[in-house]
């Protein structure tokens, strides 16, 4: 059919029509090509980064690692200080931003609707979700520890706090919208107060949305260096929030430029375990929003 | 009462990000006045002398993160590509997670994996390339010349690059979603090819929230640090050639911020740096924010 067709047509046209056919179907070949291509790599990196920090970080796995402090290099220290510091500054960041982050997210969804005020938080908000995190650092330096006089875990776990805020006010409005205003027509008939419908209905209803939104703030604080550099600054022991702490990437960044094989070593395990526990907290977060 | 809680929330948000904004200034005060306007065009950074100026590391900020966003766009096209219109269905969902898991790598792994797997890589295979094609052509030879060392520009560029491909590609992959797919199928119902259709029905129709995807990416690349400053070389001159090691706004502060006295002009300085690195983040996002689609609209 389609070769009857080519010989009535004059020569010449057929001729470009069947090139232009050719050429359309090589550009969608190349682009397809190109955009496969595009995936393999972005996944190759990702293949790259997981295998390396197995390779290096595996060897430096044992029981030492979690039970003995930080020490000198070539007297056998471990990673104990760092890891109960990173959670208790992660732990604590989250704890303070959570339920400020909670209340910003239920006033942009509940109550601010399109005014100017909440128009304008919205903005906010989402200007601190990408301002970069070192600027965070400087603020709480200026804030804090300048005034305080001294670089203290209290200090990090702010810095923290304020990078968990905007993740939650995101993930909680975004939540709070999905649910039907049905639900809340149904509860305000019954009576109930705002405050009530709020709590005891819409939270309940997107509980597993608002618990996400906690998890992948957690995530995203767990693996920040540049805001502790300035407000908790590391410690070689153990403690208290009152004074300088110790943190999991601050330890690694500090140790990964040495040149000492040991605390390299400890680098590359220490960076291991923040890549697993991130990568574990994001996995959990998405199956709990698929659990619905 | 909870009504009132929840404005105050909404207003210690907006009083946050004022106090950020008015202390890193006033932070910084001591050497806008010392230096005044040429603090912006001074290429000096010497804490003997005490003189400091912006000029390297802006420059370092915004050639890194702009050569990062041409490795970075259209590697994130061709991601969004395959995993909205190729990709099997039974492919999307592991391949878009394990993307987005990428976004999710601390950035202190990208540093070192950078540092100890990316850059060295480069040093024997992209760089000789680059210079012995490139870096002969008139006019433009001295941007790609070869220089000795595996920390550069480029190579913070590139990891910039990695890092902020799943967040691109990720934006474009949710608005192309967005497309009506009455429009794709009429393009398709035309004889398009899968190409055809994303690149005159699918790109044209998001255009707008593709440029806002990009821009958040730019503004995550401009004010990373721990990434870029295991890589960047750390060196406060400018040079032509991309090879050359450099430093960018957040490089710097944080390499030299624990080693300032207070007090000093120097830690003044690297405030006031903080300050020109939050106002051009700032408008870079509220560029971002503009052309993505809001929230709260509907």
């Amino acid at each position: 059919m389609s070769s009857t067709i080519l010989a009535e047509m004059p020569r010449a046209d057929a001729k470009t029509a069947a090139g232009l056919g050719r050429r359309r179907r090589n550009a969608d070949r190349l682009a397809r090509a190109f955009a496969v291509l595009a995936t393999l790599v972005a996944l190759a990196f990702l293949a790259s980064i997981l295998i390396t920090l197995l390779y290096l970080g595996v060897p430096g796995i044992s029981l030492h690692l979690f039970t003995t402090i930080t020490k000198a290099p070539g007297s056998q220290g471990g990673l104990a200080n760092a890891i109960v510091g990173s959670i208790v500054q992660a732990g604590l960041g989250t704890l303070i931003g959570t339920p400020i982050g909670l209340m910003v997210g239920t006033y942009l969804a509940e109550y601010a609707g399109r005014t100017k005020l909440g128009t304008a938080v919205r903005f906010v908000s989402d200007i601190l979700l990408s301002a970069p995190s070192i600027l965070i650092g400087l603020f709480i330096y200026q804030m804090v520890v300048a005034p305080l006089g001294g670089f203290s875990g209290f200090a990090g776990a702010l810095a923290l706090a304020i990078l968990v805020i905007p993740i939650v006010v995101r993930t909680t409005e975004d939540m709070l919208r999905l649910i039907p205003v049905s639900l809340r027509e149904a509860a305000i008939a019954l009576g109930a107060p705002r405050w009530k419908t709020i709590v005891f209905i819409c939270y309940r209803a997107a509980l597993d949305g608002l618990l996400t939104g906690v998890l992948l703030a957690v995530a995203r604080v767990a693996g920040e260096t540049a805001p502790l550099l300035f407000t908790s600054l590391g410690n070689s022991d153990y403690s208290g929030l009152g004074s300088a702490m110790a943190s999991l990437p601050v330890t690694i960044y500090q140790y990964a430029a040495s040149a000492f094989d040991d605390w390299v070593q400890l680098a590359w395990t220490g960076a291991l375990l923040i890549t697993i526990g991130v990568l574990a907290i994001n996995i959990v977060a998405r199956f709990v929003v698929r659990r619905r | 009462m909870f009504s009132a809680l929840a404005h105050a929330a909404g207003l210690l948000v907006l009083v946050l990000l004022g106090t950020i904004i008015v202390l890193l200034f006033v932070g910084g005060l001591p050497a806008f006045r010392a230096f005044g306007a040429g603090f912006l065009t001074s290429s000096a950074w010497n804490p003997v002398t005490n003189h400091f100026g912006a000029l390297v590391s802006v420059y370092g900020t915004v050639v890194s993160s702009i050569l990062a966003l041409i490795m970075a766009v259209p590697l994130a096209f061709g991601v969004a590509f395959f995993l909205t219109e190729l990709a099997p269905g039974w492919m999307r969902r592991p391949v878009g997670t394990a993307i987005e898991l990428l976004a999710a790598v601390p950035s202190i792994i990208y540093g070192m994996w950078g540092f100890f797997v990316l850059a060295p890589l480069i040093g024997t295979t992209i760089k000789p390339w680059l210079a012995s094609t490139l870096g002969h052509v008139p006019v433009i030879g001295d941007v790609f010349r070869a220089i000795p060392g595996d920390s550069s520009i480029f190579t913070a560029a590139l990891v910039l690059a990695v890092m902020i491909t799943p967040f691109i590609a990720a934006t474009m992959r949710d608005v192309f979603l967005t497309v009506p797919v009455i429009f794709k199928e009429s393009a398709f119902g035309l004889g398009c090819t899968p190409w055809e259709v994303v690149w005159s029905v699918v790109l044209p129709t998001t255009r707008a929230s593709v440029i806002g995807g990009i821009m958040l990416g730019l503004g995550r690349a401009l004010g990373e640090t721990m990434a870029v400053t295991f890589v960047i070389g750390n060196t406060n001159r400018i040079n032509p050639s991309i090879f050359a090691p450099g430093n960018t706004i957040a490089s710097l502060v944080a390499l030299e911020f624990p080693e300032a006295e207070s007090g000093s002009l120097q830690l003044s300085s690297l405030l006031a740096l903080g300050f020109i690195l939050f106002v051009i983040s700032f408008i870079v996002l509220a560029i971002s924010r503009m052309l993505l689609p809001q929230r709260g609209r509907v």
